[in-house]
């Protein structure tokens, strides 16, 4: 299983999401789709639309910048930061 | 209850019906920039619409007057060829369902109280769309009346776009801007283009009213056509508009001292401009306000009334002071001198 380390920020609008969570492999945006099954809204607040991330959400997986698309393997570490922004 | 909307969360400000004492709380919805914070008398439940840099639009929701919240952004969207949505702007509650406004302009609908939206496409599906260009403000949509007798009478309105009207509860919009200048376009009376800042229906339902970029307008024919009121008013240039709950004929408005100017109130003197007659003239209100090196501006939701009698009227500011009246205009305070931009300001009647 992959693990996914998401936001703390993301926890107060998700009920319930965990600051980490076990996925199965795939895609980022599989592995997206997966933690939204579980806690509806993860997608909402990640991602602008099916294709692509939010622009101020950065997903890196095993140390390297993702996108939707970039691969997920089962010994992954996924990590969903959010990045310098706001004012 | 006087409801804040601010670039760091909603604010809640409750008083009594005498509305002297003020207490402030907040901020709600995580700090987040919220441009609407508005309550649904039928359900008692308050609303807020924003978006943050990093999780895109959300509408807040609480059923408790502010304690605890859920938010959620399922749905704010125009498909994967669509623009991103930014914020959301403006949330109306009608009849059962609510309506949200987004930037760039959008029209929503939710039947489960906000948990999930859905587009109303045939807003975009304008031919008018492809030419919708933002403003300053972005291109966004502030202004959305459900006719109260009438759901299937809608009319919104879109920062840099005008105002639309629709008969068939949002199936069909027609563009409603004759007689609307528009001193920035090449064509000085387009069909659309106009630059409106706020759009509201007075209690008779039959008055409209609107605040623009380019002066203040009446109609009497649901936006058939417009005519300009500004004339007595310090400026052309405002962004707020309230009217009175009982009075068609009372509007209130702020003008700034110019679009290019600084916008800030003329001369540094805070003044709400207050008409009785539906704007054929008006009076300046200022005892209490500040008359000396108040360099304020006010936003295009950052005025209201309540329901009360006398009627109470909040002006909040974009550098976070909010004034009140509890006479309709007489005399005024500072409710609050140091909270975030205030974007929105709205009431609500609440038994205690």
């Amino acid at each position: 299983m992959a693990q996914v380390h998401l936001p703390t920020a993301l926890g107060a609008l998700v009920p319930g999401l965990p600051k980490r969570a076990e996925v199965d492999s795939g895609t980022v945006s599989e592995v997206i789709a997966q933690l939204n099954a579980r806690w509806p809204g993860v997608a909402a607040c990640l991602c602008a639309s099916r294709e692509a991330l939010r622009p101020h959400i950065n997903v890196y997986v095993d140390g390297r910048r993702a996108e939707m698309t970039t691969p997920v393997n089962a010994a992954s570490v996924v990590r969903v930061l959010t990045a310098v922004s706001g004012g | 209850m006087v409801l804040l909307g601010t670039k760091k969360g909603a604010f809640i400000l409750e008083s009594t019906v005498g509305r002297k004492q003020w207490s402030v709380r907040g901020p709600y919805c995580q700090a987040w920039p919220i441009y609407h914070t508005v309550f649904d008398p039928a359900t008692k439940s308050i609303y807020a619409g924003g978006g943050n840099a990093w999780f895109g639009p959300g509408v807040w929701r609480s059923d408790d007057l502010g304690e605890t919240w859920s938010q959620s952004g399922e749905g704010f969207s125009y498909g994967d060829d669509g623009p991103r949505i930014d914020e959301i702007w403006h949330i109306t509650p009608a009849q059962g369902a609510l309506y949200a406004g987004a930037s760039p302009a959008g029209l929503f609908r939710s039947e489960d109280q906000g948990k999930t939206w859905q587009h109303v496409a045939s807003l975009r599906a304008h031919p008018s769309c492809p030419q919708w260009t933002p403003g300053a403000g972005g291109l966004c949509l502030h202004s959305l009346i459900v006719h109260p007798d009438d759901p299937q009478h809608m009319w919104v309105a879109i920062s840099a776009v005008g105002t639309f009207e629709s008969t068939d509860g949002g199936q069909s919009w027609m563009t409603r801007n004759k007689g609307v200048r528009a001193e920035f376009h090449p064509e000085r009376y387009p069909e659309f283009g106009q630059c409106v800042h706020k759009l509201l229906l007075a209690a008779d339902g039959k008055q409209l009213y609107q605040q623009n970029h380019c002066g203040v307008y009446r109609s009497s024919d649901f936006g058939a056509q417009w005519e300009e009121i500004s004339a007595g008013l310090p400026s052309d240039f405002g962004f707020p508009l309230a009217l009175h709950p009982r009075d068609a004929a009372t509007l209130y408005v702020v003008p700034l001292n110019g679009a290019i100017e600084g916008r800030y109130v003329p001369d540094a003197r805070m003044v709400v401009w207050r008409s009785t007659d539906r704007g054929d003239t008006w009076t300046p209100l200022t005892k209490g306000l500040p008359g000396e090196h108040a360099y304020l501006g006010v936003l295009r939701e950052g005025m209201a009334v309540d329901a009360l009698d006398p009627a109470g009227i909040y002006v909040g500011t974009s550098t976070g002071q909010l004034f009140g009246s509890n006479d309709e205009g007489e005399s005024w305070q500072e409710i609050a001198a140091h909270l975030p931009p205030i974007f929105s300001v709205e009431t609500a009647i609440v038994e205690g």
